[in-house]
């Protein structure tokens, strides 16, 4: 079905009883060109650039809950391109376009909310690597204006700016960065990929690689059975090591959970996302009012999608040194996801040792904003063969030649990001 | 979760610093280039029993093996990592 002003209001002025269906949930079929594991943005955002990029229609993406069910549906809903190091700028400010006319593309309101991101700092040598960073975006043709300590007053006076420790000075902002509404994005590019014939299988967990006799894979081993594949696209986020386990495979990841969390709705404050430069807290206000936030992994390995209190004391604490005022606010609710935290912080986009099987892993807890990129690089390597040009240093052997990609400078360690 | 030392008793999780997987073991020095990254940079992950490193920083400060389920958090043994600390527990 195709949305107009005109479907929509049929279906408003009808009680809101007549919505159709808007993606098919198909039963598979025996063989497929392209299978995508992995039901989130990713996979999703994968298939869906094969079919309308690269005109790859013979597409499955199997999902082994409901599509969504992943970080797809759990993170926080910031996106952004204030990336400095090459490799990550120029990908990130490819998906950054990418959001900007995913609405149009998709023919679904996704609720992308340019509304900006602010970077605060606290100290000169802050301000430097900002203004530094903030350069970077420029010469790349990506917005960012560093603000002073007076702009930032302005924007948000209601900051704690007489902190002794951590004393704001100012801030960098991007004014192209914002949130959208993360549950929207799956459906739309389910919405769209299955109207492009992609098949979307939910409730069809992959258990086990199918492979030929010189070890290409063929194909997966299903909870409903084998499905044949002319090649398959792994994009289980933060299952990643347990699925390339089937293969064969030892990643450089390990799954943490991090945690998210949103407070009763309150009127109109924070106009955009703000992050705190001196701990590790970032916020922004939902449509409802919720203040939906979050900050550090809970630090050790997990897959349980629930996190533990240390964490959730220590990201209060970071709201509070910012606006005390919001003590009085209630917690709403809290959750966790499961993230591959890759050894140096970002992606793996790469074909693996294995014939015929792909990855797509590593995102941390920075994927969200990727979806839309990752889909149409990932898209382009299942299709091509060949890196797309903007995420060509993504590569899964770059912990062994030296050649990573470690944007917050804080070593080999995962549970430093 | 909590953790119960050997030595200061149940804890809060507030007080342990983590690192890691226990299992993996630091390579000699000749040991060559493969077998350093794999050391250094890959990892087994694992969902369910781990053999885990932890710190008890705001306690006895001791380095402590931990036998968690990393699918539920349930934590089944914990002894003291060897070492100093470990002969001294044990006596
Ligand atoms: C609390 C939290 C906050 C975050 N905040 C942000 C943010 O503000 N901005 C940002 O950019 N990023 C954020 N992230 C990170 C972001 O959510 C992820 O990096 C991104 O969503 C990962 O890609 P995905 O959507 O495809 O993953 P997922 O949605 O997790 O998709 C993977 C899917 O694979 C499925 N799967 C796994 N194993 C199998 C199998 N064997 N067979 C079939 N299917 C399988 C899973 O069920 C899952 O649905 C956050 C993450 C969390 C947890
Ligand atoms: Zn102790």
């Amino acid at each position: 079905m195709k949305y107009s002003i005109f479907s929509l209001a049929r279906a408003a002025l009808s009680g809101h009883k007549n919505w159709q269906r808007t993606w098919r949930d198909a039963t598979p079929k025996d063989r497929y060109d392209v299978v995508i594991i992995g039901g989130g943005g990713h996979g999703l955002a994968t298939a869906w650039f094969l079919a309308s990029e690269y005109g790859i229609r013979n597409v499955a993406v199997l999902e082994k809950g409901w599509i969504g069910s992943g970080n797809a549906g759990r993170n926080t809903t910031i996106i952004r391109s204030n990336y400095g190091l090459p490799g990550n700028t120029g990908f990130y400010e490819l998906s950054m376009k990418l959001w900007e006319r995913m609405e149009q593309d998709l023919n679904y309101n996704a609720m992308v909310s340019q509304r900006g991101v602010i970077n605060l700092y606290h100290s000169d040598a802050q301000r430097d690597a900002y203004a530094r960073r903030g350069n970077t975006m420029r010469i790349n043709g990506i917005d960012a204006e560093l603000l002073d300590l007076a702009a930032v007053k302005k924007m948000m006076p209601f900051l704690n700016f007489d902190n002794a420790r951590f004393p704001v000075q100012g801030g960098l902002l991007q004014r192209r960065g914002g949130t959208a509404r993360h549950d929207a994005v799956v459906w739309g590019y389910a919405h769209a990929a299955s109207g492009l014939g992609v098949d979307i299988i939910q409730n069809c967990e992959v258990t086990g690689f199918v492979r030929d006799t010189n070890g290409k894979v063929t194909g997966v081993e299903t909870s409903r059975g084998r499905i044949g594949a002319g090649k398959v696209g792994m994009a289980v986020a933060g299952s990643s090591s347990r699925v390339a386990d089937m293969a064969g495979l030892r990643l450089p990841i390990e799954s943490h959970v991090l945690q998210a969390f949103v407070s009763e709705a309150i009127k109109p404050l924070i106009p955009g996302v703000m992050t705190f430069g001196a701990g590790h807290f970032y916020v922004s206000q939902s449509d409802k009012g919720g203040l939906v936030f979050g900050g550090d992994i809970d630090g050790y390995n997990s897959y349980a999608q629930r996190g533990n209190m240390p964490v959730m004391e220590d990201v209060c604490e970071g709201g509070m040194a910012l606006m005390p005022m919001i003590g009085r606010v209630r917690l709403l609710r809290q959750w966790g996801g499961i993230m591959d935290m890759s050894m140096d912080g970002s992606p793996i986009i790469d074909k693996t040792p294995v014939d015929g099987l792909y990855l797509n892993a590593g995102w941390c807890y920075g994927g969200f904003k990727a979806t839309p990129g990752s889909g149409f690089v990932f898209a382009h390597l299942l299709a091509r063969d060949t890196p797309h040009e903007e995420a060509a240093r993504f590569r899964l052997d770059r912990f062994r030649t030296g050649a990573m990609i470690d944007e917050k400078g804080q070593g080999a360690q995962p549970n430093l990001h | 979760m909590r953790i119960t030392c050997p030595f200061c008793g149940e804890r809060e999780l507030g007080e342990f610093t983590y690192l890691g997987d226990a299992k993996p073991v630091r390579p000699a020095a000749d040991a060559g280039e493969d077998v350093v990254y794999d050391y250094v940079y890959l990892r087994d992950n694992i969902a369910g029993v781990m053999s885990e490193n932890w710190y008890h920083g705001g306690g006895c400060r001791a380095w402590l093996k931990v036998t968690r389920n990393t699918l539920t958090h349930e934590i089944s043994a914990v002894e003291a990592a060897a070492g100093a600390g470990a002969r001294q527990a044990s006596k």
